[in-house]
Protein backbone atom coordinates (compact mmCIF):
# COMPACT_ATOMS: atom_id res chain seq x y z
CA UNK A 1 0.00 0.00 0.00
CA UNK A 2 1.20 3.24 -0.74
CA UNK A 3 2.93 5.46 2.13
CA UNK A 4 0.65 8.58 2.00
CA UNK A 5 -1.27 10.45 4.35
CA UNK A 6 -2.11 13.34 6.67
CA UNK A 7 0.82 14.85 8.97
CA UNK A 8 -1.91 15.17 11.44
CA UNK A 9 -1.69 11.56 11.57
CA UNK A 10 1.49 10.68 11.01
CA UNK A 11 4.17 13.07 11.93
CA UNK A 12 7.61 13.93 10.23
CA UNK A 13 9.47 11.94 12.93
CA UNK A 14 7.38 8.96 13.13
CA UNK A 15 7.94 9.15 8.66
CA UNK A 16 11.86 9.35 9.21
CA UNK A 17 11.61 6.63 11.92
CA UNK A 18 9.93 4.18 9.67
CA UNK A 19 12.16 5.53 6.62
CA UNK A 20 15.37 4.85 8.75
CA UNK A 21 13.98 1.61 10.15
CA UNK A 22 12.91 -0.22 6.68
CA UNK A 23 16.02 1.29 5.23
CA UNK A 24 13.77 2.62 2.51
CA UNK A 25 15.09 4.46 -0.84
CA UNK A 26 12.98 6.88 -2.34
CA UNK A 27 11.56 10.63 -1.83
CA UNK A 28 9.66 11.67 0.52
CA UNK A 29 7.02 14.74 -0.47
CA UNK A 30 5.40 16.76 1.90
CA UNK A 31 2.73 19.42 1.12
CA UNK A 32 3.24 22.01 3.90
CA UNK A 33 0.96 25.03 4.60
CA UNK A 34 2.63 26.91 2.57
CA UNK A 35 5.33 25.00 0.05
CA UNK A 36 6.67 22.00 -0.87
CA UNK A 37 9.52 19.69 0.47
CA UNK A 38 11.49 17.25 -0.82
CA UNK A 39 13.38 14.66 1.15
CA UNK A 40 15.72 11.73 -0.38
CA UNK A 41 16.86 9.04 0.84
CA UNK A 42 19.16 6.09 0.04
CA UNK A 43 18.99 2.82 2.44
CA UNK A 44 17.58 4.60 4.93
CA UNK A 45 20.02 7.62 5.52
CA UNK A 46 19.04 10.95 4.44
CA UNK A 47 20.64 12.36 0.76
CA UNK A 48 19.13 15.22 -0.45
CA UNK A 49 16.67 17.50 1.00
CA UNK A 50 15.01 20.83 -1.36
CA UNK A 51 11.84 23.17 -0.01
CA UNK A 52 9.83 25.52 -1.80
CA UNK A 53 11.57 28.27 -4.32
CA UNK A 54 14.84 27.87 -2.56
CA UNK A 55 17.49 27.44 -5.13
CA UNK A 56 19.88 24.20 -2.48
CA UNK A 57 22.26 24.91 -5.31
CA UNK A 58 26.03 23.85 -4.12
CA UNK A 59 26.90 27.57 -4.81
CA UNK A 60 23.90 29.26 -3.10
CA UNK A 61 24.34 26.68 0.02
CA UNK A 62 27.66 27.36 0.75
CA UNK A 63 26.61 31.28 0.04
CA UNK A 64 24.43 31.12 2.36
CA UNK A 65 27.12 29.44 4.90
CA UNK A 66 29.73 32.18 4.33
CA UNK A 67 31.90 29.87 2.53
CA UNK A 68 31.50 32.09 -0.76
CA UNK A 69 31.09 35.66 -0.97
CA UNK A 70 28.33 37.35 -3.12
CA UNK A 71 30.96 38.13 -5.68
CA UNK A 72 31.82 34.66 -5.75
CA UNK A 73 28.71 33.57 -5.96
CA UNK A 74 27.35 35.65 -8.44
CA UNK A 75 30.28 35.01 -10.84
CA UNK A 76 29.54 31.55 -10.58
CA UNK A 77 26.03 31.91 -11.57
CA UNK A 78 26.48 34.14 -14.23
CA UNK A 79 29.79 32.21 -15.83
CA UNK A 80 29.28 28.31 -14.53
CA UNK A 81 25.30 28.76 -15.01
CA UNK A 82 25.04 25.11 -16.62
CA UNK A 83 27.81 23.53 -14.18
CA UNK A 84 26.30 20.75 -11.64
CA UNK A 85 26.68 20.54 -8.59
CA UNK A 86 29.65 17.66 -8.62
CA UNK A 87 31.44 19.12 -11.07
CA UNK A 88 31.34 22.49 -9.02
CA UNK A 89 32.78 20.94 -6.13
CA UNK A 90 35.39 19.11 -7.51
CA UNK A 91 36.36 22.48 -9.34
CA UNK A 92 36.72 24.11 -5.63
CA UNK A 93 38.24 21.10 -4.14
CA UNK A 94 41.21 21.21 -7.29
CA UNK A 95 41.81 24.77 -6.47
CA UNK A 96 42.11 23.86 -2.77
CA UNK A 97 39.53 26.51 -1.81
CA UNK A 98 37.41 23.92 0.45
CA UNK A 99 38.19 20.08 0.95
CA UNK A 100 35.42 17.35 0.07
CA UNK A 101 34.89 17.37 3.84
CA UNK A 102 33.70 21.02 4.08
CA UNK A 103 32.01 20.44 1.17
CA UNK A 104 29.43 17.13 2.70
CA UNK A 105 29.48 19.25 6.00
CA UNK A 106 27.32 22.39 4.52
CA UNK A 107 25.57 20.43 2.67
CA UNK A 108 24.54 17.90 5.81
CA UNK A 109 24.07 21.25 7.83
CA UNK A 110 21.60 22.81 4.97
CA UNK A 111 19.65 19.54 4.26
CA UNK A 112 19.04 19.20 8.40
CA UNK A 113 17.79 22.11 8.38
CA UNK A 114 15.01 21.91 6.20
CA UNK A 115 14.45 18.72 8.49
CA UNK A 116 13.77 20.76 11.08
CA UNK A 117 11.92 23.47 9.22
CA UNK A 118 9.35 19.99 8.43
CA UNK A 119 9.26 19.19 12.20
CA UNK A 120 6.97 22.50 11.84
CA UNK A 121 5.05 21.42 10.09
CA UNK A 122 2.24 19.87 11.66
CA UNK A 123 -0.41 20.65 8.99
CA UNK A 124 -0.22 18.80 5.19
CA UNK A 125 -0.06 15.89 3.27
CA UNK A 126 2.66 13.58 2.56
CA UNK A 127 3.41 10.64 0.08
CA UNK A 128 6.50 8.60 -0.28
CA UNK A 129 7.93 7.98 -3.57
CA UNK A 130 9.96 5.17 -4.31
CA UNK A 131 11.36 5.52 -7.54
CA UNK A 132 11.74 9.21 -7.18
CA UNK A 133 15.78 9.53 -6.50
CA UNK A 134 17.31 12.61 -5.84
CA UNK A 135 18.54 14.88 -8.97
CA UNK A 136 21.36 13.19 -10.95
CA UNK A 137 23.59 17.00 -10.76
CA UNK A 138 23.30 17.14 -6.87
CA UNK A 139 25.39 16.20 -4.93
CA UNK A 140 23.89 13.59 -2.57
CA UNK A 141 25.64 12.98 1.46
CA UNK A 142 24.54 9.92 3.80
CA UNK A 143 23.63 11.34 7.05
CA UNK A 144 22.33 9.07 10.07
CA UNK A 145 18.78 9.84 10.66
CA UNK A 146 19.14 8.82 14.33
CA UNK A 147 20.04 12.33 15.88
CA UNK A 148 17.58 14.00 13.67
CA UNK A 149 14.69 11.72 14.68
CA UNK A 150 15.55 12.32 18.29
CA UNK A 151 15.71 16.53 17.84
CA UNK A 152 12.84 15.90 15.85
CA UNK A 153 10.98 14.02 19.20
CA UNK A 154 11.96 16.67 20.87
CA UNK A 155 10.21 19.07 18.70
CA UNK A 156 7.66 17.52 19.07
CA UNK A 157 7.30 17.55 22.48
CA UNK A 158 8.31 20.65 22.75
CA UNK A 159 5.33 21.39 20.08
CA UNK A 160 2.68 19.80 22.75
CA UNK A 161 3.85 21.20 25.76
CA UNK A 162 3.35 24.66 23.76
CA UNK A 163 -0.23 24.00 22.53
CA UNK A 164 -0.99 23.42 26.23
CA UNK A 165 -0.01 26.27 26.92
CA UNK A 166 -1.22 28.62 24.25
CA UNK A 167 -3.96 26.25 23.07
CA UNK A 168 -5.95 28.63 20.73
CA UNK A 169 -4.13 31.50 18.60
CA UNK A 170 -7.61 33.02 18.00
CA UNK A 171 -6.93 34.86 21.47
CA UNK A 172 -5.09 38.53 21.61
CA UNK A 173 -2.11 39.86 23.84
CA UNK A 174 -2.00 42.66 25.87
CA UNK A 175 0.80 44.18 27.72
CA UNK A 176 0.54 43.74 31.43
CA UNK A 177 1.13 46.57 33.61
CA UNK A 178 5.22 45.18 33.79
CA UNK A 179 7.15 47.95 31.52
CA UNK A 180 8.79 46.38 28.94
CA UNK A 181 12.05 48.18 31.03
CA UNK A 182 15.74 46.30 30.56
CA UNK A 183 14.21 43.58 28.85
CA UNK A 184 16.48 41.73 26.13
CA UNK A 185 14.37 40.73 23.63
CA UNK A 186 15.57 39.52 20.47
CA UNK A 187 14.72 40.42 16.04
CA UNK A 188 11.81 38.08 15.88
CA UNK A 189 10.65 38.87 19.69
CA UNK A 190 10.60 42.62 18.94
CA UNK A 191 8.78 41.54 15.67
CA UNK A 192 6.09 39.80 17.60
CA UNK A 193 5.94 43.05 20.59
CA UNK A 194 5.43 45.44 17.66
CA UNK A 195 2.01 44.04 16.42
CA UNK A 196 0.70 43.27 20.21
CA UNK A 197 -2.58 44.72 20.41
CA UNK A 198 -6.12 43.78 21.99
CA UNK A 199 -7.57 43.70 18.38
CA UNK A 200 -4.67 41.22 17.00
CA UNK A 201 -5.21 37.38 17.18
CA UNK A 202 -1.77 35.70 17.78
CA UNK A 203 -2.68 34.15 14.49
CA UNK A 204 -2.68 37.95 12.71
CA UNK A 205 0.78 38.33 14.62
CA UNK A 206 2.29 35.26 13.23
CA UNK A 207 0.98 35.88 9.64
CA UNK A 208 2.35 38.84 9.41
CA UNK A 209 5.34 38.08 10.51
CA UNK A 210 5.10 34.80 8.33
CA UNK A 211 5.47 32.63 11.30
CA UNK A 212 4.26 29.51 11.99
CA UNK A 213 2.57 27.74 14.43
CA UNK A 214 5.24 26.89 16.74
CA UNK A 215 7.14 29.74 16.36
CA UNK A 216 4.61 32.34 17.30
CA UNK A 217 3.79 29.90 20.74
CA UNK A 218 7.36 29.60 21.52
CA UNK A 219 7.72 33.21 21.53
CA UNK A 220 4.22 34.34 22.91
CA UNK A 221 5.30 31.39 25.89
CA UNK A 222 8.60 33.21 26.67
CA UNK A 223 6.68 36.71 27.04
CA UNK A 224 3.98 34.93 29.42
CA UNK A 225 6.75 33.14 30.90
CA UNK A 226 7.92 36.54 32.01
CA UNK A 227 5.15 38.34 33.34
CA UNK A 228 4.81 40.74 30.02
CA UNK A 229 1.77 39.74 28.55
CA UNK A 230 -1.88 38.21 28.76
CA UNK A 231 -3.64 35.98 26.73
CA UNK A 232 -7.00 38.28 26.04
CA UNK A 233 -10.25 37.36 23.91
CA UNK A 234 -9.39 40.31 21.18
CA UNK A 235 -11.26 43.61 21.48
CA UNK A 236 -13.91 44.03 18.76
CA UNK A 237 -14.69 39.83 18.36
CA UNK A 238 -17.83 38.87 18.93
CA UNK A 239 -18.39 35.69 20.10
CA UNK A 240 -22.21 35.30 20.12
CA UNK A 241 -23.60 34.45 23.33
CA UNK A 242 -25.36 30.89 21.96
CA UNK A 243 -29.14 31.17 22.22
CA UNK A 244 -29.35 28.01 23.53
CA UNK A 245 -27.52 29.66 26.96
CA UNK A 246 -30.86 31.48 27.83
CA UNK A 247 -34.32 29.75 27.58
CA UNK A 248 -35.82 33.24 26.96
CA UNK A 249 -34.04 36.80 24.81
CA UNK A 250 -35.42 38.91 27.36
CA UNK A 251 -32.97 40.68 29.05
CA UNK A 252 -34.85 41.03 32.20
CA UNK A 253 -36.37 37.69 32.22
CA UNK A 254 -32.86 36.41 31.88
CA UNK A 255 -31.93 38.60 35.22
CA UNK A 256 -35.17 37.01 36.99
CA UNK A 257 -33.74 33.67 35.78
CA UNK A 258 -30.37 34.13 37.29
CA UNK A 259 -31.58 34.99 40.04
CA UNK A 260 -34.20 32.70 40.74
CA UNK A 261 -30.97 30.20 40.15
CA UNK A 262 -28.89 31.95 42.95
CA UNK A 263 -32.39 31.44 45.38
CA UNK A 264 -32.36 28.30 45.21
CA UNK A 265 -28.72 27.28 44.94
CA UNK A 266 -28.45 29.33 48.28
CA UNK A 267 -31.11 27.17 49.53
CA UNK A 268 -29.92 24.02 48.87
CA UNK B 1 -40.07 23.83 31.28
CA UNK B 2 -36.97 26.02 30.95
CA UNK B 3 -33.40 24.70 31.02
CA UNK B 4 -30.32 26.06 31.32
CA UNK B 5 -26.89 24.76 32.27
CA UNK B 6 -23.17 25.07 33.65
CA UNK B 7 -20.05 22.88 33.01
CA UNK B 8 -17.78 21.90 35.47
CA UNK B 9 -14.34 21.06 33.66
CA UNK B 10 -10.78 20.14 35.06
CA UNK B 11 -8.10 17.91 34.68
CA UNK B 12 -8.12 14.16 35.18
CA UNK B 13 -8.90 13.61 38.78
CA UNK B 14 -9.87 17.31 39.38
CA UNK B 15 -12.82 16.34 41.71
CA UNK B 16 -15.14 17.05 38.78
CA UNK B 17 -17.88 14.36 39.27
CA UNK B 18 -17.70 14.79 43.14
CA UNK B 19 -18.44 18.33 42.86
CA UNK B 20 -21.58 17.79 40.95
CA UNK B 21 -22.78 14.89 42.95
CA UNK B 22 -22.70 16.60 45.94
CA UNK B 23 -25.34 19.20 45.09
CA UNK B 24 -27.32 16.98 42.55
CA UNK B 25 -30.60 16.17 43.27
CA UNK B 26 -30.58 12.99 41.47
CA UNK B 27 -27.97 10.29 41.32
CA UNK B 28 -25.33 11.52 38.87
CA UNK B 29 -25.55 10.13 35.33
CA UNK B 30 -21.97 9.36 35.14
CA UNK B 31 -20.31 7.49 32.13
CA UNK B 32 -17.50 6.34 34.19
CA UNK B 33 -15.42 3.42 32.89
CA UNK B 34 -12.25 1.31 34.68
CA UNK B 35 -9.31 3.12 34.43
CA UNK B 36 -7.04 1.08 31.50
CA UNK B 37 -3.56 2.69 32.01
CA UNK B 38 -1.73 1.98 35.02
CA UNK B 39 -0.33 5.51 35.60
CA UNK B 40 -3.84 6.81 35.68
CA UNK B 41 -5.04 3.80 37.67
CA UNK B 42 -2.90 4.78 40.08
CA UNK B 43 -4.61 8.01 41.27
CA UNK B 44 -7.92 6.10 40.82
CA UNK B 45 -10.16 3.48 39.33
CA UNK B 46 -12.76 5.10 37.03
CA UNK B 47 -12.85 7.97 35.19
CA UNK B 48 -15.63 9.93 33.32
CA UNK B 49 -15.22 9.52 29.07
CA UNK B 50 -17.87 11.35 28.33
CA UNK B 51 -19.61 13.56 30.86
CA UNK B 52 -21.50 13.81 34.17
CA UNK B 53 -25.17 15.06 34.53
CA UNK B 54 -26.24 16.48 37.40
CA UNK B 55 -29.58 18.50 38.16
CA UNK B 56 -30.85 20.75 40.18
CA UNK B 57 -34.74 21.88 40.29
CA UNK B 58 -35.47 25.81 41.00
CA UNK B 59 -38.98 25.62 40.38
CA UNK B 60 -41.96 24.02 38.51
CA UNK B 61 -40.45 26.13 35.36
CA UNK B 62 -36.71 26.07 35.39
CA UNK B 63 -34.24 23.49 36.11
CA UNK B 64 -29.95 23.84 36.18
CA UNK B 65 -28.39 21.65 35.01
CA UNK B 66 -25.07 20.33 35.17
CA UNK B 67 -22.52 18.98 33.03
CA UNK B 68 -19.13 17.63 33.88
CA UNK B 69 -16.46 17.25 31.07
CA UNK B 70 -14.16 14.35 30.65
CA UNK B 71 -10.60 15.54 31.94
CA UNK B 72 -8.62 13.59 30.22
CA UNK B 73 -7.28 15.07 26.85
CA UNK B 74 -8.29 12.25 24.81
CA UNK B 75 -11.84 13.58 25.18
CA UNK B 76 -10.73 17.01 24.34
CA UNK B 77 -13.33 16.52 20.93
CA UNK B 78 -16.31 16.65 23.91
CA UNK B 79 -15.32 19.71 25.11
CA UNK B 80 -16.83 22.13 22.39
CA UNK B 81 -20.13 20.24 22.47
CA UNK B 82 -20.36 20.09 26.08
CA UNK B 83 -19.86 24.27 25.94
CA UNK B 84 -22.39 24.98 23.70
CA UNK B 85 -25.04 27.37 25.43
CA UNK B 86 -23.80 26.99 28.84
CA UNK B 87 -24.10 30.07 31.27
CA UNK B 88 -20.77 29.46 32.80
CA UNK B 89 -18.26 27.32 33.42
CA UNK B 90 -15.89 26.03 36.61
CA UNK B 91 -12.45 24.87 36.41
CA UNK B 92 -11.69 22.31 39.05
CA UNK B 93 -8.19 22.03 40.02
CA UNK B 94 -6.83 19.54 42.58
CA UNK B 95 -5.01 21.66 44.95
CA UNK B 96 -2.76 18.87 46.00
CA UNK B 97 -1.05 17.67 42.81
CA UNK B 98 1.14 20.68 41.23
CA UNK B 99 1.69 18.18 37.87
CA UNK B 100 -1.96 19.15 36.90
CA UNK B 101 -1.81 22.75 36.93
CA UNK B 102 -0.26 22.96 33.73
CA UNK B 103 -3.06 21.54 32.00
CA UNK B 104 -5.80 23.15 34.44
CA UNK B 105 -4.39 26.43 32.20
CA UNK B 106 -4.78 25.28 29.38
CA UNK B 107 -8.37 24.07 29.82
CA UNK B 108 -9.24 27.24 31.15
CA UNK B 109 -7.83 28.48 27.97
CA UNK B 110 -9.44 26.28 25.63
CA UNK B 111 -13.03 27.05 27.20
CA UNK B 112 -12.14 31.10 27.27
CA UNK B 113 -11.75 30.70 23.46
CA UNK B 114 -15.04 28.53 23.11
CA UNK B 115 -17.51 31.28 24.88
CA UNK B 116 -17.43 34.92 26.25
CA UNK B 117 -19.30 33.40 29.08
CA UNK B 118 -18.26 33.94 33.13
CA UNK B 119 -16.33 31.45 34.83
CA UNK B 120 -14.68 30.77 38.50
CA UNK B 121 -11.56 28.50 38.98
CA UNK B 122 -12.26 26.20 42.07
CA UNK B 123 -9.34 25.18 43.82
CA UNK B 124 -10.38 21.68 45.09
CA UNK B 125 -8.95 19.46 48.20
CA UNK B 126 -8.73 22.78 49.80
CA UNK B 127 -9.01 20.48 52.96
CA UNK B 128 -5.68 18.23 52.74
CA UNK B 129 -2.57 19.33 54.49
CA UNK B 130 -0.49 18.57 51.44
CA UNK B 131 -2.64 21.65 49.41
CA UNK B 132 -1.02 24.42 47.67
CA UNK B 133 -2.09 27.59 49.30
CA UNK B 134 -4.67 29.57 46.85
CA UNK B 135 -1.86 32.95 46.57
CA UNK B 136 0.82 30.49 45.19
CA UNK B 137 -1.95 28.11 43.22
CA UNK B 138 -2.84 31.76 41.74
CA UNK B 139 0.78 32.33 40.79
CA UNK B 140 1.02 29.35 39.32
CA UNK B 141 -2.07 28.97 37.14
CA UNK B 142 -0.94 32.65 36.25
CA UNK B 143 -4.36 33.68 37.03
CA UNK B 144 -5.32 37.69 36.64
CA UNK B 145 -6.41 39.10 40.45
CA UNK B 146 -10.12 39.54 38.78
CA UNK B 147 -10.32 35.90 38.05
CA UNK B 148 -12.32 34.22 40.89
CA UNK B 149 -10.04 31.52 42.49
CA UNK B 150 -12.19 29.87 44.97
CA UNK B 151 -11.44 27.51 47.82
CA UNK B 152 -13.28 24.01 47.38
CA UNK B 153 -13.75 20.48 48.80
CA UNK B 154 -15.93 18.34 46.22
CA UNK B 155 -17.54 16.23 48.80
CA UNK B 156 -18.83 19.60 51.33
CA UNK B 157 -22.16 20.85 49.51
CA UNK B 158 -21.15 24.05 51.69
CA UNK B 159 -18.24 24.98 50.19
CA UNK B 160 -19.69 23.27 46.35
CA UNK B 161 -22.54 26.46 46.88
CA UNK B 162 -20.01 28.79 47.08
CA UNK B 163 -18.50 27.88 43.89
CA UNK B 164 -21.64 27.70 42.16
CA UNK B 165 -23.08 30.87 43.52
CA UNK B 166 -19.65 33.67 42.94
CA UNK B 167 -20.78 32.06 39.03
CA UNK B 168 -23.99 33.11 39.41
CA UNK B 169 -22.79 36.61 40.69
CA UNK B 170 -20.31 36.88 37.67
CA UNK B 171 -23.15 35.66 35.72
CA UNK B 172 -25.29 37.97 37.09
CA UNK B 173 -22.69 41.55 37.28
CA UNK B 174 -21.79 40.50 33.54
CA UNK B 175 -25.39 41.08 32.46
CA UNK B 176 -26.02 44.43 34.81
CA UNK B 177 -22.80 46.15 33.16
CA UNK B 178 -24.38 45.31 29.43
CA UNK B 179 -22.18 42.11 28.73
Amino acid sequence: MALRGNLRDFTITQLLNLVNLAQKTGTLVVDGPSEQAFVSFREGKLAYARVGHDDGSLAAVLHKANKLTVNQYRAIVERAGKISDKELGLLLINAGYLSQEEILLNLQGYFTEIIRRLFTWVEGFFRFEGEMLPPDDRINVRLDLENIIIEGARQLREWEQLQDEIPSLDMALKFTDRPLKNVSLNVEEWRVVSYINPKNTMKQIAQTNKMNDLEIRRIVYGLLQAGLVEVIRPEGMVIPMSPKTFPTQNKEEQKSLVNRLIGRIRSL
Amino acid sequence: MQTVKMVVTGPFSAGKTEFIQSVSEIDVVSTERKISSAAERSVKESTTVAMDFGRITVDEDLVLYLFGTPGQKRFDFMWEILSEGMLGFIVMVDSTRPETFREARSILETFRAYAPTPYVVAANKQDREDAWDLEDMRHALRLESKVKFLPCVATDKDTVKSVLLELLYSILAEMESGG
